[in-house]
Formats: structure tokens, sequence, C-alpha cells
């Protein structure tokens, strides 16, 4: 009884993070690739995933302190970042990315970091909404066949 | 009789990302039935293929069953983007070597930009997919894959062809049966009991020539 509530909640939660346009399709892609024999694969993506991030916000946060500092190093960071985020379906992550890249070649400094910290902030006040029923529940995340 | 022969496909993954390569490597082997080697540059990857430095393959004496990983693989897939070696200079490097050009390299890249693909194309990759890769991709990869596969049962048969069968041991303390075929990849293929040999030779007594 329980479990189907949750799943249902869970269910919920997933449909707003498509409607607002953090996630989109990709993300069914990889509940599509969980099943009996991987039931771990969408938390383990998504950890490395927060793990990247984490990476690339420290990376961020030293740029900012220091503004004379070089952005190439950055962007590369970005680049990495654009590209796993692209892999979940991640969306606005990705195209915060894209911004903060095209702001680089523009040579806009200030605009898109700021941006990007917002995305990033929006993004980990999300994924606290999924990681806090532990990871486990994520292993509850419907399949496309599933009829709740 | 033995199994429907549900051939094994070894496909060799390239990308620097972590992410993508698990991606990839749940992507394939969800597909069907496959075995994959994921490495994070390119250089790892010609390391795995036998390839060296100085471009050359390890020597090898036909006679020697080989260890080599690039009679294996049946497919290569590469990111484009790495730093160090990119996606398309792996495939250069590959396309430029005797012993490995004629196994199928795809390039994966997240940037859709025409005349890298046309690049790509041109050396000699079979196709070009947009990151991030999907399942429907992969159902594209099939005749790749069974190109690939051509391209192991042939170097097999070159091999048996070539050399007697390898000394088992030097005494007789194992009359192993000598008509199974002698293959780098037994383990994989243990399970596929139906393994009928394709060829007759002479079949040679417990005892082994050293």
């Amino acid at each position: 009884m329980a479990l189907k509530a949750l799943k249902s909640q869970l269910k919920a939660v997933l449909e707003s993070l498509y409607t607002e346009g953090v996630l989109d399709h990709q993300f069914d892609q990889l509940q599509a690739l969980q099943d009996a024999n991987n039931p771990g694969f969408v938390v383990e993506v998504v950890t490395l995933f927060y793990e990247d991030t984490e990476k690339t916000l420290r990376e961020l946060t030293k740029y900012l302190e220091q503004p004379i500092a070089d952005n190439q190093r950055v962007d590369s960071y970005v680049h990495q970042l654009k590209g796993s985020s692209s892999s979940i379906g991640a969306q606005q992550i990705k195209l915060a990315c894209i911004d903060f890249h095209q702001a680089c070649l523009d040579n806009n400094k200030d605009g898109p970091l700021i941006k990007l910290s917002m995305n990033s902030i929006i993004y980990k006040a999300n994924s606290r909404l999924l990681f806090s029923w532990r990871k486990e529940s994520l292993l509850m995340i419907p399949n496309n066949s599933d009829d709740y | 009789m033995g199994m429907a022969a549900e051939a094994q496909f070894h496909v060799l993954a390239v990308d620097d990302s972590l992410i993508d390569r698990k991606l990839i490597e749940r992507l394939l082997k969800n597909s069907s039935y496959q075995a994959v080697t994921a490495v994070d540059s390119g250089s790892k990857a010609l390391e795995f293929l036998g390839l060296r430095e100085d471009d050359q393959t390890n020597p090898s004496p036909p006679s020697v069953p080989s260890n080599h990983h690039e009679m294996q693989v049946n497919l290569i897939i590469t990111d484009y983007c790495m730093p160090g070696m990119t996606g398309y200079d792996l495939l250069k490097k590959i396309k430029e070597s005797s012993s490995l050009k004629d196994i199928p390299v795809v390039i994966m890249s997240s940037e859709n930009v025409p005349s890298r693909i046309n690049r790509c194309l041109e050396e000699g990759a079979e196709e070009f997919l947009l990151k991030p890769v999907q399942l429907s991709d992969v159902n594209r990869l099939r005749p790749h894959l069974l190109k690939g596969k051509l391209r192991e049962q042939k170097l097999q048969q070159q091999q048996q062809q070539l050399s007697p069968p390898p000394p088992q041991l030097p005494q007789q303390q194992q009359l192993q049966p000598l008509q199974q075929p002698q293959q780098p990849n037994n383990k994989r293929k243990s399970i596929e009991e139906g393994l009928s040999p394709e060829r007759t030779r002479p079949r040679y007594s417990g005892l082994a020539v050293v």
C-alpha cells in the first residue's frame, strides 16, 4: 500500500520536473535502461552526475573569487558538465552550460556565471528533493510500462 | 545441437566521460548479447587493441594463438571530443593499421557539425551518432557488428589454417580432446556448447608434439 503511494508520489515529482524543463526525455532513456538485472542504474548515474556538478561548481566558485583567472579552464569543466547533463537529461543545467560557453566566446564574463550558478542551485534544490527519500527510492522510478 | 547461434559481439567503447561510458555500456548490453570493454582514452584503446606507440602491432608468429584483443573486437565506438587523442585521431590510427583497419568504427559526438561528420565518414567511420546515444541508435549498429564479427571469423579461420594445433603441454599430462578449436576467448564462448568445428583436421593422438 505505502509502496504504491510512494511510487505515485515519485512519479508526480518527476512529471513536474519534466514540465518545468528541469529534466528532458533523455531521463526516460535512463529509466528504460533500468530493469530487474540493473536495478541501481539510475541511482548510479545520477550520483555520478551529482559529483560532476559539485566539481564544476567548485571551479566556478574559484573563478568567481578570482575574476582575472583564465576562463578557458572553467569553460572546459562546463563543457564536461554540459556533456554529462545532456547524457542524463538534466536539461536545465545543459542549457545553462550552453549559455555559459556562448558567453565565453562572446567574452562576457559576469552574466552567464551568475545564471549558471543560479541554475545549479535550482538543480540542487530539486535533486535534494529526489534524494530526500533515500537513494533507494530512485529504484522505484516507474518504467514506461508501469501503470501507476 | 547446441544453443541457437546467438553470436556474442565484443565492443570496445572509448569515452573520457565516466557517465557516458556507463551509459554506452548499459545501452549495448541491454540490446543483445554483448561484451563491452570501456576505456577512457584513445591511447588506452590502442593499447587494448595491441597497437604499440610505434604503430606496429606486437609481432607474433601466426602459429601462436593470439591473445590480442584486436581479433575479438567486433566494433569500436568512440567519442569525438577527448583530451589528447581525439576520436578522429583514433579513427585515423586504426585505419592506418593493417591489422586493425577492418574493424568497424563508429563516432559519437554531442556536437552536430556537418564538416566534422563528413571528415569522419571520409576517413572510414561507419556511422556518426549524435549524443546522447539512444536505444534506437543501438539498432543502427547491428550491421556494423555483423561486419566486425565476419572479420573475426575470417581471422580465426586463417589462423587455424596456418597453424597446427598449438602444443598444449609438453608431457602427456593432459589428454585434452584436441578437436576443440583453440580460441583466445574461450571463457566467453564456453557457454556456447554448439560450436561445431568447421574444419576437419588430422586428429593427433594424445601425444602432443613440443
